[in-house]
């Protein structure tokens, strides 16, 4: 679809066709692509049931090994979060200690941020999309892809592990401040937060291992004729999310080594003099902004490093099921890589009222809200796909529906929270917690889902069951719809976060309590609802609708493997050549109202594709 | 049938929504501070934001069902359209500019303190509040974490004159002269903190080893509860204070029976009674 490949096939077509390796001339002026650059990959090829599924080499195995554990500790997660609404809906009850409560909403919130979405979205859909869209046999490194995936499983234990110490997993906030981390007044002080912080480092180490692959996959093993341009919007978000998480994890590395060197060894990186439980400790010097600046240059972009593959999938999703192309292609690919640009610059919007010098608010607001403009773009486009489109209301384009609205309400309470002003009243407030679970936490869950019910038949070659589908659909968008938007409310209000109990506060209007109540309830539904989904799942798998060969009729090579699910080495003997973009759709004067990427022009002669 | 169902479904969660805005109890505290254009800012956001809100999902639930699946529906086929593109672009842009302006206006008149505010200092500890006010020299006397014991609870410099006629609020409520500005300086001498007044809209962490602050005006009398807003450990919830905004004769009457550091050193010689320092929570 460039300008610079039109070009190439002017310039080109005749010393094709005078090589004389084609047989008719005028095919070959337009059929033409590049020449292998580089020989077939060669492959590892497994030869007993522990190669083959254990310690596989194969990325689209290391995806779903990445995906199941990625999903059951987010289970752990999610159970955590019940238990948490219990307490804070039925304080009488007497459900959790203080000490408890905040290990768990620290645990909960690490889980669903790192290990469930960073590793599902990176780890999970990455392995498993990136060598099949772009038309490779398997990752560049296979044997470090392998490295990644059990690196990643020894972050998992290790973070686990820190429930069955002395003192219990770290109560820290899942942001970890010092100086509390590591002082007696938090639990898991001594040998929670130790591990939490080791587990970090291993997870770091593991995810550098994944994203050097990811990313040198897709700049260096794209088949034949497909340019950059012509990715599935899915590879840029990943291509640009695996760019961030490679820059900003180095930050968490560093802060969490130095912060394990303050707990163990009496460093004072981040430990200012101090007075714990009536003793003056030894510390003396540190900063506890610093830590909160490494922190949040990691967290800032680490949103992004979960939004970017989701928002990428969900164009892709939407653009199948509207049977439409993605609306301003170009576009969307420059708003991901600028969104992934800016948010380097955004992440002291995360501390207006942390006592750094309140100078930075006025630079922060503003570029955090210039991010809001891309951002934007983007959504209108998603809506300007659907305008004009056929729209097939299967349960991947359910699930991108609900992703826009969830999507659209959290970004727009976040430009509340970016504008510096708003901010102060509304920081550390329940306003905060609504906001991110909106934006970072349903919206990308519900693109999980999306993408799980639209590939499913690759990975097992069954569908999933429609019916069980639609009741997770309803529950599962309406419930968490039903959860966060009131909670917005609570922190009008002024309620603050991570209180174990409100107490029957002046300025609390009971009725505010009673809200909890509610909240707490839709909580339980929507996570009851999940087993619905697990359910389907593994019925499914086993004994589900089988599926035919590219059951949706999309273009991308995922598709189009000659084998369904995709057999070793993805595409058999020959590798696809790719002549197009993944978004012919509808394209006026074809036959079919799709034409997959490997279809060359002249075989679509009467199809009038547009040149952008 | 399915797509008018789910475009219906989809409409109807933008007017419960806005219907949720409008008519649910739950709404903010009635300000009692000068910062009435934090407000004002949230107001003006909300207006914009939901505009774009109920414009974006209105304009997807019609499409929903305008453009519902039919076999022989051709999609339109349109890959780009830089006019509209470019016309979206810049809107957005001026809506963001309406909405970051007045706010950035705002802060800075949150960051610049006015130059007769009073200086009240609070101190955080875990898990509870104090205070000092400077005395008649209206300067506060220097103070260092190391120099805290249970004799000076403050960590006064005892070589520092200034310190001498502080006035120390210890484990009592603030008090507060209604439309006088104070200045607030902030200090921890353990770990995070964060000074918050629901009704007084301000909010700025505490942060051992600095000095941080925020400024404001007491615009109404009333009982106000403090609480905590920055995570500091299992007591976290429960760090709960009481600020009072008093007419000037009840403020200064409140004032005159606070102690001064240097009777409270005095006192201390005279009883050997130790200030506690930190109090647990039962």
């Amino acid at each position: 679809m460039s300008d610079e490949f039109e070009h190439k096939i002017e310039t080109k077509a005749d010393t094709i066709a005078d090589a004389g390796s084609v047989t008719s001339g005028s095919t070959a002026g337009i059929d033409y692509v590049p020449a292998h650059e580089r020989p077939d990959q060669e492959l590892y090829h497994s030869h007993s049931w522990w190669t083959t599924y254990v310690f596989s080499q194969d990325a689209k195995y290391i995806g779903i090994q990445y995906a199941l554990t990625a999903i059951g500790t987010g289970l752990i997660g999610l159970v955590l979060s019940w238990m948490m609404r219990l307490q804070l809906a039925f304080p009488g009850l007497g459900i959790l200690e203080p000490s408890s409560y905040y290990q768990f909403i620290t645990m909960h919130g690490m889980i669903m941020v790192i290990y469930l979405l960073t590793a599902l979205f990176l780890g999970g859909f990455g392995n498993l999309l990136i060598p099949l869209m772009c038309g490779a046999r398997d990752m560049a490194f296979p044997y470090v892809n392998m490295i990644s995936y059990w690196a990643f499983l020894l972050a998992v234990i290790i973070l686990l592990a820190s429930f069955f110490v002395p003192g219990g997993p770290t109560g820290a906030g899942w942001t970890l401040y010092p100086p509390q981390a590591i002082t007696s007044g938090t639990p898991g002080s001594s040998a929670g937060i130790v591990l939490m912080l080791i587990s970090l480092c291993v997870f770091v180490a593991g995810f550098t291992m994944g994203g050097l692959n990811y990313i040198i996959t897709m700049l260096q093993s794209r088949a034949r004729g497909m340019t950059l341009m012509r990715l599935p919007l899915t590879c840029w978000g990943i291509f640009t999310a695996t760019v961030l998480a490679l820059l900003a994890f180095p930050a968490l590395l560093v802060g969490c080594i130095m912060m394990t060197l303050d707990s163990l060894l009496g460093t004072s990186f981040f430990m200012p003099a101090m007075i714990s439980m009536g003793e003056h400790l030894s510390y003396d010097g540190g900063s506890p902004l610093l830590f909160q600046h490494l922190f949040w240059f990691f967290g800032h972009p680490e949103v992004y490093i979960i939004a970017l593959p989701a928002f990428g999938i969900i164009s892709d999703l939407i653009s199948v099921h509207a049977r439409k192309n993605i609306f301003g292609y170009r576009m969307m690919v420059w708003a991901i890589v600028g969104i992934g640009a800016l948010s380097f610059f955004v992440w002291a919007h995360h501390m207006y009222v942390s006592g750094m010098t309140p100078w930075f608010g006025y630079f922060f607001a503003t570029t955090t809200l210039i991010i809001a403009v891309p951002t934007a773009i983007k959504v209108y486009n998603w809506v300007l796909t659907l305008w004009r489109g056929n729209i097939q209301l299967t349960l991947p384009m359910l699930f991108s529906l609900a992703f826009i609205v969830t999507f659209v309400n959290g970004g727009l309470t976040g430009i509340f929270l970016g504008n510096v002003t708003v901010d102060v009243p509304l920081s550390d407030t329940y306003f905060v917690v609504a906001h991110f679970h909106m934006v970072m936490g349903i919206a990308p869950i519900l693109v999980v889902f999306g993408a799980i019910y639209h590939w499913f038949p690759l990975i097992t070659g069954r569908m999933l069951n429609e019916g069980m589908g639609r009741i997770h659909f309803w529950i599962t968008f309406l419930g968490s719809y039903a959860i966060y938007f009131p909670m917005h409310y609570q922190g009008f209000v002024g309620v603050p976060r991570r209180y174990f109990e409100i107490y029957d506060s002046p300025y609390i209007a009971t009725s505010t309590l009673h809200l909890n109540v509610f909240i707490t309830i839709a909580a339980l539904i929507v996570g009851a609802a999940q087993l619905v989904f697990l359910f389907n799942l593994i019925y499914s798998a086993r004994a589900g609708e089988k599926s035919e060969k590219n059951p949706w009729k999309a273009n991308s090579l995922e598709w189009l493997t000659p084998e369904m699910p995709p057999g070793h080495g993805n595409f058999g003997k020959e590798l696809p050549v790719v002549y197009r973009w993944a978004y012919d759709f509808n394209v006026p004067g074809a036959d079919k109202d799709y034409i997959p990427q490997t279809v060359p022009p002249s075989e679509v002669r009467s199809a009038k594709v547009e040149k952008t | 049938m399915f797509p008018l169902i789910v475009a219906h479904i989809f409409v109807l969660i933008i007017v419960a929504s806005v219907a949720f805005h409008f008519w649910s109890p739950w709404w903010w505290t009635p300000v009692a501070s000068n910062w009435g254009g934090m407000d004002d800012t949230i107001l003006l956001t909300f207006w914009v934001t939901g505009a774009v809100f109920i414009a974006v999902c209105l304009f997807m639930a019609y499409c929903i069902w305008r453009y519902r699946y039919q076999k022989d529906r051709k999609a339109e086929y349109k890959p780009e359209d830089k006019k509209l593109e470019f016309h979206l672009t810049w809107l957005t842009t001026l809506g963001v500019i309406v909405m970051l302006a007045p706010g950035l206006v705002v802060w800075h008149k949150y960051v610049t303190v006015p130059e007769d505010a009073l200086n009240v200092e609070v101190v955080a500890y875990q898990w509870g509040w104090k205070y000092r006010l400077p005395g008649e020299d209206d300067i506060l006397g220097k103070t260092e974490i190391k120099f805290i014991s249970d004799e000076n609870p403050f960590g006064l410099n005892l070589k520092d004159p200034n310190g001498k006629d502080d006035i120390l609020v210890d484990s009592g409520d603030l008090h507060l002269q209604i439309d006088k500005p104070v200045k607030f300086l902030l200090r921890s001498i353990d770990v995070l903190h964060n000074f918050y007044v629901p009704q007084f809209r301000g909010k700025m962490d505490m942060v051992p080893g600095h000095v941080t602050y925020y400024w404001l005006t007491p615009i109404r009398t009333g009982d106000f509860e403090v609480l905590c807003a920055e995570f500091c450990g299992v007591g976290h919830y429960a760090m709960r204070g009481r600020v009072i905004v008093d007419d000037e004769k009840n403020y200064n009457q409140w004032l005159a029976q606070q102690i001064t550091f240097e009777k409270m050193l005095a006192q201390n010689k005279i009883d050997n009674k130790s200030l506690k320092l930190v109090k647990n929570i039962e």
